[in-house]
């Protein structure tokens, strides 16, 4: 997994609540047998038309918004437990993703890959909408270490929570296989007596 | 101190609790199927390392077949590769894989019950949101990530955060017409599609306890469309029948029946969040929009506030606000599905559809969850009442839950679905998608147009 510490960038607002894995990547394009490749088709149906122009009035299609950290709507990612739509948008090449309110699944799925996914205040969200829809420029500074989002043209901040385990194998790049393979004997010990 | 049932059985399968951490839970059974697994193969093979348990580990090809000519080779190419990968998976780490031509292949969600490996108190994944299904025993089991597959496949265990805890009660008597497909529909109606986010779901109360294990099956399934980690039913005399016999059942079942009656809730037990609805309330459920928790008795009208999510919703899929679902045209009617692909969903949707004709502007697709439920359904004659209703008894598969196989609604087509997600574009692009139980797609198969089964009953 990439290590994560911080990031500075500007970012895609998807203003949009309840946006569910079907959207981010359609089950058709769950046929691979690698990660690679799903960024071409997140939220495929979103940014494309049926002979495959690009559908202009589609944030990720409008050339004024750039960067890595991308913005969305309450309970991101809610249905289907498809880690492709993690895959699918840490390809694209966003690297946070940030929500008042993310599904349960998705959000495991990120951090299994190195996409940190941000949770603020609805308050701390409709902000960063705001800010980054007036001036697309907007740089959001993201630091894990810290714990904490800044709008950087505002110097608003907001300290956000993770899982301590979670937070450090995102630091150093760890993931948890490596982890549970070090508990081999403890989990045939317990099989013992299970 | 007094306990929850899904606490029993979580804490019971923890091997380690990390300080400031998730928690390493051991898992008994782990399906998987060809859509999220390969790549968690592909992890292992790096590693250099073989599934832990593979007698734990059991495998299905579903969501990638066709429901036609399973005998003939998968044309679809990437398809044809994906379950193929699974197979050669399989055998590479010692696996059993009731894969297509298999008579215990069908949908994973289905299959799990039916053979007896979904058991009481036991830990369950699969790397599919609906795995929820298997709570219906008094089990803990939800729908995992790739990469948490590959956790299960190398270690047979998970890392986990324990979810809080809620619980639903339904008490009182059903109504004509309404089943368990209702039930779960008008509580996400009521939760919304986020409500259980965070929660581990108990059902509950004398209308939950009257329901057949495969009715249970249906609510535990649609648990995770609000949002929920998974739902669970305490198990009892109906759950200790249902399993009795069945091809991995315990063998020594009377003893095995014993411990199983001491899972549950304690009395005193507190829950993070209470819900209680009454069965009396719940009518014939349709959903008008494009998320499962936007859904309507069939007596009402579609919500008229001011939101944009149901404002882009209803343009999706060409309705008013306010406007009445009853007399509209529908296009394609679907039973099938992990929700509602069951011998008790066959022979209520054949209940309605004996003697009868299929609409002339619809196409019906009847799609059974498994081999076995295929069979039976034949044993039944129910292949015999739908072939002359002008329907079709296919083969097992996920079919038009999802868009992905060669089962897919066309763009701008309605489709009366059994299903358990109405996602723009899920049965496949541009399709709009109605939820309801297998009776009330009956009732449209008939009459072209969405009914209220109570009217034809």
């Amino acid at each position: 997994m990439e290590k994560f510490t911080t990031i500075q960038t500007t970012a895609v607002p998807l203003n949009m609540e309840d946006v569910d894995t079907d959207q981010i990547i359609p089950a058709r394009f769950l046929k691979a047998t690698t990660r690679e490749g799903f960024g071409d088709n997140l939220f495929r149906d979103w940014r494309y038309n049926n002979d495959n122009s690009l559908k202009e009035d589609f944030v990720l299609n409008n050339s004024v918004y750039s960067g890595k950290i991308l913005v969305v709507g309450k309970n991101f990612g809610c249905g289907s437990s498809r880690e492709h739509a993690a895959w699918a948008i840490h390809y694209y090449g966003f690297k946070v993703v940030v929500s008042s309110f993310f599904a349960d699944i998705f959000k495991n799925n990120a951090l299994n890959n190195g996409l940190l996914p941000v949770v603020v205040s609805p308050e701390f969200s409709q902000k960063l909408f705001s800010e980054i829809e007036k001036n697309p420029q907007t740089e959001i500074k993201v630091d894990l270490e810290k714990q904490e989002i800044e709008i950087l043209t505002t110097q608003e901040k907001e300290s956000f929570d993770i899982n301590p385990y979670k937070k450090t194998c995102m630091i150093n790049g760890y993931d948890d296989i490596d982890f549970l393979l070090s508990l081999k004997d403890k989990v045939e010990e317990f099989e013992l007596s299970h | 101190m007094a306990t929850t049932l899904f606490d029993k059985i979580w804490d019971a399968h923890v091997v380690q609790a990390i300080e400031n951490g998730p928690q390493v839970i051991y898992i008994d059974k782990h399906f998987i199927h060809e859509v999220t697994t390969p790549q968690a193969f592909a992890g292992l093979d790096k590693r250099g390392i073989k599934v832990c348990r593979p007698k734990q580990t059991i495998a299905t090809a579903d969501h990638n077949v066709p429901t036609k000519d399973q005998n003939l080779p998968i044309k679809e190419k990437l398809s044809r590769h994906q379950v193929d990968t699974l197979i050669e998976n399989c055998k590479n780490h010692g696996v059993e894989l009731y894969g297509l031509g298999h008579p215990f292949q069908g949908i994973v969600h289905v299959i799990g019950p039916e053979l007896g490996i979904t058991q009481p108190g036991i830990t369950i994944v699969c790397g599919d949101s609906h795995t929820s299904t298997h709570g219906a025993f008094g089990a803990i089991a939800f729908g995992i990530g790739t990469s948490e597959v590959e956790q299960v496949l190398a270690t047979q265990c998970i890392l986990q955060t324990k979810p809080k805890k809620m619980r639903i009660t339904v008490d009182g008597v059903l109504g004509k017409g309404v089943t368990s497909k209702d039930i779960i529909l008008y509580i996400i109606s009521k939760i919304s599609t986020s409500g259980g986010t965070g929660y581990f779901v108990e059902y509950a109360g004398s209308a939950i306890q009257s329901l057949s294990m495969e009715a249970r099956m249906t609510i535990c399934n649609m648990s995770i469309e609000m949002g929920a980690r998974g739902g669970i039913i305490a198990p009892d005399e109906t759950t200790f029948a249902y399993l009795k016999g069945r091809e991995f059942s315990p063998t020594d079942f009377d003893a095995v029946v014993e411990k199983w009656k001491t899972l549950k809730t304690d009395e005193e037990a507190i829950f993070d969040k209470e819900y209680t609805f009454d069965a009396a309330d719940i009518e014939p459920m349709i959903t008008y929009g494009t998320n499962p928790a936007m859904g309507i008795k069939i007596s009402d009208t579609v919500p008229a506030n001011d939101d944009a999510g149901l404002e882009k919703a209803l343009q999706y899929m060409d309705f008013q606000k306010g406007q009445s679902l009853k007399g509209k045209e529908i296009d394609y009617v679907f039973l099938g599905s992990c929700t509602n692909s069951r011998m008790e969903d066959f022979r209520q949707f054949c209940s309605l559809v004996k003697g009868k004709q299929k609409a002339p502007n619809v196409t019906v697709w009847v799609v059974p969850g498994s081999k076995q439920v295929e069979q039976q359904a034949i044993a039944e004659g129910l292949d015999i009442i739908l072939k002359e209703a002008g329907m079709e008894l296919r083969e097992p598969g996920c079919s038009a839950c999802l868009g992905m196989n060669e089962d897919k609604i066309p763009a701008g087509k309605y489709c009366v679905s059994t299903s358990n997600r109405n996602f723009e574009g899920r049965q496949g692009q541009g399709a709009r998608t109605l939820l309801a139980s297998p009776l009330m797609a009956a009732a449209a198969a008939i009459t072209g147009k969405i009914t209220d089964v109570r009217e034809l009953m």
